[in-house]
């Protein structure tokens, strides 16, 4: 492979890895709520609780994940993005439960128990997913001219993703699957991107026979 | 049937079709706007009307056409349940016919607990609503009243039963009407809800819950009260696309005692339009529906998706 072919299969992989953890956000937000309303209940205020709490971690990720990138982007600090929040989202499968207990035993009032639960549950792993979106933009970004583009084809992306796994997830998942079970296959897509990145950019690249680079 | 016929020949016929678009539009208009829409109470989840047409007033959750009536009152008569299932709903006092303590999960215009308090002035009656402004329209057009006896909580239901069972309340009686046309709160089908709901329920308690008899849902719901009570009384009646189901964590009790406690009840309930000796023989307890429907758990309850 060469490396020109090698950069843009990168590329294209970045932009679906983007697409997919925008997929992925939106399905464990709508799921937040089928998880949080067994203690809290599904009154406005629990969907207000999940979506501030989602909102601020995104926020967060986006202005950390734009500070990392500036010192040295590697594709391997990207696959980690990835990686983390996938390990950071297995508490929601394995003590969701648990954590709901202790909040609901602490905190009477169900507007800050939610908010509290929201809080533990989720801020971690969406504040990595958050920071994957600044990051993958500086990694496609080459030329100062192309950055406005390329900005807007990861916000494309990356929204069209959380569109569709809205979309999929409240129309069609819950009814084919357990809650679990599609925390998992969100567990399971993250650390696949996360993979991807990682086997392409560790791919040897061959010089291209024919043609000689001058480098000075 | 002559007279009619001259009558329309003689009438011109555009004459005839603008005069029924008219007599259309004007139908259009009172039911759309508001000739007798008495008052809209602002919510949080959705605003409520209260509508009164030839002397029946009702809440509504929805002004589009079509509209479901959450609850009635007929202002001639007050005491008279309009509907059917608030009707069945009574049938939970011949499994337990002495209650004490009352828990109703959604107040509607509060005509049942009303009722329930009339009838049971010494009983504690507790309910649960998750809208105040329900709670405040209850009050100022349905007569509800709040007293020593009569309380309500504005709380999600599973949130109040489960705190209930963390501290040990019990309850006799325990009304699930929480279910609007439009939208079912999906975390209170549930195995682990209903598991909540036995654990404060007495072992002589009763559970009535007012549920839907059309759609998928009813096999997935009927498989999910199994699961937790085993056999229940699946109370219909023909007119009413409710079913109520009645259930107990011991045996239920047998036709002869369901008869037995209508008997004193009959006189009682007869004002309130409820005919309590029909109950019994429509009390069943054979499935009537797929049983090999999953059960819903908090895991999987796609209950809005499944009651299209």
């Amino acid at each position: 492979m060469t490396e020109s072919s090698k950069n843009s299969l990168m590329q294209n992989v970045i932009v679906c890895a983007a697409f997919l953890n925008g997929f992925v956000i939106m399905t464990i937000e709508l799921l937040g709520g089928r998880v949080l309303s067994p203690y809290f209940g599904t009154s406005v205020y629990v969907w207000g609780s999940i979506i501030t709490i989602f909102m601020l971690s995104l926020s967060l990720g986006y202005l950390w994940g734009g500070r990392l990138s500036s010192r040295n982007p590697s594709h391997g600090m990207f696959a980690a993005f990835f990686g983390l929040s996938a390990l950071l989202s297995l508490p929601i499968i394995f003590f969701a439960e648990w954590t709901m207990t202790q909040v609901f035993l602490l905190v009477e009032d169900p507007r800050y128990g939610s908010l509290i639960a929201a809080t533990l549950l989720y801020f971690l792993p969406i504040c990595f997913m958050g920071m994957v979106s600044p990051y993958s933009i500086r990694l496609l970004v080459s030329s100062e001219e192309h950055s406005g583009r390329m900005a807007g084809l990861l916000y494309f992306v990356s929204t069209l993703g959380s569109a569709l796994g809205t979309l999929l997830t409240s129309f069609y998942f819950v009814l084919w699957f357990e809650i679990d079970t599609i925390m998992w296959g969100s567990v399971a897509v993250l650390l696949l991107c996360g993979a991807a990145i990682l086997i392409i950019h560790k791919l040897p690249v061959r010089e291209a026979t024919g043609v000689h680079r001058y480098e000075n | 049937m002559k007279t009619e016929k001259t009558l329309h020949r003689n009438i011109n016929p555009w004459r005839q079709g603008l005069l029924f678009s008219l007599l259309a539009l004007a139908s259009l208009f009172t039911g759309l706007v508001t000739a007798e829409t008495l008052h809209e109470e602002r919510s949080v989840y959705r605003n409520i009307f209260v509508t009164e047409v030839d002397g029946r007033r009702c809440l509504l959750f929805n002004a589009v056409r079509g509209e479901r009536n959450q609850t009635c009152m007929n202002m001639r008569n007050p005491k008279e349940f309009v509907f059917h299932y608030a009707r069945m709903t009574m049938a939970g006092l011949l499994v337990n016919p002495d209650p004490k303590n009352i828990l109703i999960a959604g107040l509607g215009g509060g005509t049942l607990p009303s009722a329930l308090h009339e009838l049971y002035p010494n009983a504690k009656i507790e309910i649960i609503e998750i809208d105040q402004a329900v709670v405040n329209v209850a009050k100022n057009f349905f007569n509800f009243q709040e007293s020593a006896n009569v309380e309500t909580h504005v709380v999600d239901a599973r949130v109040f039963i489960k705190r209930a069972g963390l501290t040990g309340r019990k309850f006799d009686f325990i009304v699930l009407d929480a279910f609007t046309g439009e939208y079912i709160p999906e975390h209170m089908l549930t195995q682990e809800f209903l598991e909540e709901v036995k654990q404060v329920l007495t072992p002589d308690g009763v559970l009535i819950s007012n549920t839907f008899s059309t759609s998928q849902l009813y096999a997935h719901e009927s498989e999910t009260y199994r699961a937790v009570f085993g056999d229940f009384f699946n109370l219909k009646m023909s007119g009413s696309g409710n079913r109520v189901i009645i259930a107990q964590q011991k045996e239920l009790p047998s036709l002869g005692t369901l008869k037995a406690n209508a008997q004193p009840l009959h006189e009682t309930l007869k004002p309130y339009g409820v005919e309590i000796l029909e109950f019994p023989g429509r009390m069943g307890t054979r499935p009537d529906w797929d049983q090999t429907k999953r059960v819903l758990t908090d895991q999987f309850s796609p209950a809005n998706l499944l009651g299209r």
